[in-house]
């Protein structure tokens, strides 16, 4: 029951992180290989700001800020130069921005990890069963953020010009709508998330350096794939299933060494069987 | 008084010179047909009206205003609107989802209402299909939904992209009718049609595009009666 518990919440931080891929994948058509970064230089604003001000509450909040402006920062000033390029130079640029960041932490705060603890939970019995008090949290705020990002991009105007912009970005603007603002938009939500990513990710591993988000960053990648990349449902499931994979993985003693094998496996046996992901359609080519 | 004035228009894609300086003007309330065949230019130059590919040189003028370098979702609150061609409708969104798109840039409720009242009346099909998912209409009622969610923006002009390109003939029957009921309750068209016979028909004047010029221009019913016009459009 715990392993399943722990399963759900690191599966919805993956979830949290792959929304971030798949909804800049999703509207600007990119791979945001810095998304993962954007989780470390969160991570760095939580110890900065716990060491300053020892406020749990103070560091949260900067470290959503700060994510969130980088987000936008980076696309004005890396991508949206890059606008209508071939998607190879993006891709190289990305991958620049994810070195750019992991080096300016490494300058800062140096190569070597550091503890972080924001605040610790402890446990919770119910009857039989003890559970992580933080996971518990993570994955109750993590389902609301998805519940509340969901509504959003159903219901809200903003989100109903995403998908738009997704679809047919001629379109969009043929509606009035200002496709940059909504790439914008983009990028500052998904940072956003990644801030939160940030927040549940050190209540688990206590520590940060300057390839924290490697690691979160490629599993959240592999999770929004399986889903379906594009597809936010899909951004959710396919992270909960990686998060439940690994935790299941790690649980049993005999495979728990070969645990990213397994997951990055079903990954692989995923695409041969249904290559657009999950949950992903196959987008007609326009003519 | 011309409201939509194209002088000397050249776009290029590339090495080729799609359009080497074509000027033609659209006065109010007029309808306007572009007509050519594939590849003439036609499409080029209403999305280089509309903003939405640059132009190497040449003055767009729309509402006395220069419009030559505004960006293409600018335009669409001052009253320039454009169903593309080939629909382009927003296939995972609901008809009714379409239909509010249309409507981004207004902010007025009841104004909002009104128009999804009056594009239900041209189209009732749609008001019907209000719940199904775009993608799942028919290429004609497609073609509905495109224009419902272009005239959402209450347009002064409205290009009109190969409107019947697709449809079955009974399609651009209504299609074509509800154009000039939509030009007769006060917009301008400007009309891109491949079925030069239809567009020249409803037309008020029109002009005949070859390889990226204008090479005839006259009303439609002067063109209709041309030797050479019958002869290279209208099947002899």
């Amino acid at each position: 029951m715990s392993t399943i518990i722990d399963g759900l919440s690191l599966g919805s931080i993956y979830a949290l992180i792959a929304l971030g891929y798949t909804m800049v994948y999703g509207i600007a058509k990119m791979l945001n290989f810095a998304h993962g970064d954007i989780i470390m230089i969160g991570a760095y604003a939580l110890f900065t700001m716990m060491n300053l001000t020892g406020s749990p509450i103070v560091a949260i909040i900067t470290a959503i800020v700060v994510c969130t402006l980088l987000g936008i920062v980076i696309e004005k000033v890396a991508y949206k130069p890059l606008r209508g390029a071939s998607p190879l130079a993006v891709l190289i640029t990305a991958i620049g921005v994810s070195y750019l960041l992991q080096s300016v932490a490494q300058i800062i705060y140096g190569a070597k990890a550091r503890p972080v603890t924001l605040f610790s939970l402890g446990t919770v019995k119910f009857g039989e069963v003890t559970l992580s008090l933080s996971a518990l949290v993570t994955l109750i705020v993590c389902a609301v953020i998805m519940v509340g990002l969901t509504l959003f991009v159903k219901c809200t105007k903003i989100g109903r010009a995403m998908v738009a912009v997704s679809e047919d970005k001629a379109a969009a603007q043929l509606m009035g709508v200002n496709v940059n603002n909504i790439i914008s938009i983009t990028f500052a939500i998904g940072s956003c998330l990644a801030a939160f990513a940030a927040v549940f990710y050190l209540l688990q591993i206590s520590a940060t350096s300057p390839t924290l988000g490697s690691m979160p960053g490629i599993k959240a990648f592999t999770a929004a794939v399986i889903g379906g990349i594009g597809s936010i449902p899909g951004a959710m499931i396919g992270g909960i299933l990686l998060g439940l994979i690994e935790k299941l993985c790690q649980s049993v003693t005999a495979l728990s060494p070969y645990t990213t094998a397994i997951e990055f496996g079903i990954l692989i046996l995923i695409l041969l069987v249904k290559p657009t992901g999950l949950l992903g359609r196959k987008r007609r080519e326009k003519v | 008084m011309a409201i939509l004035e194209v002088k000397d228009l050249k776009v290029n894609y590339g090495l080729i010179k799609a359009i080497k300086g074509v000027s033609f003007e659209v006065n109010e309330g007029e309808i306007v047909a572009l007509i050519g065949a594939n590849g003439a230019g036609k499409t080029t130059i209403l999305h280089a009206i509309s903003g939405l590919i640059p132009k190497q040189a040449g003055t767009v003028t729309y509402c006395g205003h220069d419009i030559t370098s505004t960006s293409a979702f600018k335009l669409i609150p001052q009253g320039l609107a454009q169903v593309p061609e080939g629909r382009r409708i927003f296939q995972e969104l609901t008809v009714y989802e379409n239909i509010q798109l249309g409507y981004f840039t207004g902010k007025d409720k009841k104004d909002y209402d009104e128009l999804v009242e009056k594009v239900y009346s041209y189209f009732p099909i749609l008001k019907e299909r209000s719940k199904q998912i775009a993608g799942t209409l028919s290429g004609g009622e497609q073609q509905m939904l495109a224009m419902s969610r272009a005239l959402m923006s209450k347009p002064k002009v409205l290009l009109l992209d190969e409107p019947s390109m697709g449809l079955s003939p009974l399609y651009v029957n209504t299609i074509f009718s509800i154009i000039e009921e939509i030009n007769k309750s006060g917009t301008t068209v400007l009309l891109n049609e491949q079925n030069a016979r239809k567009a020249l028909s409803i037309a008020d004047r029109a002009y005949v595009l070859e390889i990226g010029k204008i090479t005839m221009t006259g009303t439609g019913e002067e063109l209709l009666n041309d030797e050479n016009v019958k002869k290279a459009y209208l099947g002899g």
